[in-house]
């Protein structure tokens, strides 16, 4: 097989890939805003909870996680395994992925000075506008590099959907691998992800220096 | 005249520490009070209590005759959210640190509250914003960024944010505290101006020599309570309290 027909027949797994990745992101993200609130919240229970969820979720493998959410409903309820596994898949990606955005927004929120919830509260501000307003794009701008961070890492890990087998580009990449004993898919796939981030990297990039137009 | 600001028998406790003790004061219409008083005397917990960002633990508050806190049995009981609403519709507060928002231009600063809370409209809060900007010698700053401003305009921002709300009574924390000396004259040179327009107004601060000039009523704080209060000249240059003697003394030596 040249490497021509290899990129070929890789490319038709991107496409896969790219969903993965957006349709994580487009979904991560509020989710993550939602646990951080919860975690913050002032009902113990309601942060309790949150916060143990998030632990379990940082703190067993993501490859797991997606394990269990595409063959658990099997083996716990006897219902059929998905057929379009991009569901699962993105799923177990999204619910770990706010874990650890929730933990970035907490950590933004949580920096933000007294003083402005002070200062937007005197003014007869509501506490939604408050937040909304006033302290959710300050923590925007001071969270950006985490959630790049995160937004690289994830580019990356949509490899691992090739443990419940989801044809992505990684998935396939690997079986070419096997069938033609080839080392060659792997460089293919390391090129791809590498170009793929540094697209991000540029996009975040002009996004935080669009953001510099104040301190 | 009118009592804009009405506190009774205000009581406080942090943590089992009483604060303010059984504290009551007044403000009449276009009059201005200046609170002064050695550091963690409780005047910033006065005045945090006044502005409804800290709760009373018993005592009455009322603005312009509005109930905003009743003493029921010693507990203060405070008004319903709406209520409260209306009532921070009637004063405005300046804060040591300015508080501006930083991710807003200084004329959307100014112009927001007013058209998000009053819902009024953009044109004719514009126009004001612009007027006091203006008042506040910042009429060229209005599409500045609060940290492009040195600290004595950032209060001035924050001077003409709380005026756009068109508050029956101002409060001032130690308006001038968080600037460099050579910029104190300006901000107290814009809040004599507004006493001279009768604007009431609330000045808790360490400058004696501007409470002096500037106030018709001077309150002496010391351990939650009121030491001494009373005309300006009165209290600052002939006190008669040992320990508002001994206050004004250490002031003057620094």
């Amino acid at each position: 097989m040249t490497l021509m027909t290899m990129i070929a027949k890789m490319s038709e797994g991107m496409g896969h890939t790219f969903e993965i990745f957006f349709l994580t992101l487009i979904f991560s993200q509020p989710l993550g805003m939602l646990v951080a609130l919860m975690r913050m919240s002032k009902n113990r229970i309601v942060s309790g909870i949150t916060r143990s969820v998030i632990s379990v979720l940082r703190g067993t493998p993501l490859m797991l996680q997606l394990l269990a959410v595409t063959y658990g409903p099997y083996y716990l309820f006897g219902i059929g395994v998905a057929r379009n596994k991009l569901i699962p898949v993105v799923i177990a990606f999204s619910i770990n992925y706010a874990a650890y955005f929730a933990e970035i927004y907490r950590g933004g929120i949580e920096s933000m000075p007294v003083g402005q919830y002070e200062a937007a509260e005197v003014l007869g501000y509501t506490k939604t506008q408050t937040f909304m307003r006033i302290i959710l794009p300050q923590v925007v701008k001071r969270v950006l590099p985490s959630v790049t961070n995160e937004i690289v890492t994830l580019v990356k890990d949509t490899s691992m959907a090739y443990t419940v087998s989801y044809l992505e580009m990684f998935t396939i990449g690997k079986q070419i691998a096997n069938s033609q004993t080839s080392f060659l898919p792997f460089v293919v796939a390391g090129v791809f992800y590498f170009v793929f981030n540094a697209v991000v990297d540029f996009v975040m990039g002009r996004i935080e220096k669009r953001l510099n137009y104040y301190r | 005249m009118k009592k804009l600001l009405e506190i009774n028998h205000c009581r406080k406790q942090f943590g089992g520490m009483e604060v303010l003790t059984d504290l009551s004061l007044s403000v009449e219409e276009s009059r201005v009070l200046s609170i002064i008083g050695p550091s963690g005397s409780g005047k910033t917990t006065l005045l945090r209590c006044a502005t409804l960002l800290e709760t009373m633990d018993g005592g009455d508050l009322i603005y312009d005759g509005v109930y905003a806190a009743r003493d029921v049995d010693g507990k203060a009981v405070y008004a319903s959210p709406p209520e409260l609403g209306q009532i921070r519709n009637m004063f405005g507060l300046v804060f040591q640190n300015f508080n501006l928002f930083p991710h807003y231009s200084v004329l959307k600063n100014i112009m927001e509250a007013p058209m998000l809370v009053q819902k009024r409209n953009r044109d004719e809060v514009e126009a004001e914003a612009r007027d006091l900007l203006e008042q506040m010698g910042l009429a060229d700053r209005a599409d500045a960024y609060p940290y492009q401003l040195s600290g004595g305009q950032q209060q001035r921002v924050s001077i003409a944010r709380a005026l756009a709300m068109k508050p029956k009574i101002l409060l001032f924390d130690e308006p001038t505290s968080a600037l460099d000396p050579e910029l104190t004259g300006e901000i107290l040179r814009v809040i004599r101006r507004l006493a001279e327009k009768k604007m009431t107004m609330v000045i808790v601060t360490h400058e004696m020599a501007f409470a002096r000039d500037v106030s018709d009523w001077v309150v002496f704080m010391n351990g939650g309570v009121i030491v001494e209060q009373g005309d300006p000249r009165e209290v600052i240059d002939h006190p008669t309290q040992e320990r508002t003697i001994q206050f004004l003394r250490r002031m003057q030596e620094q």
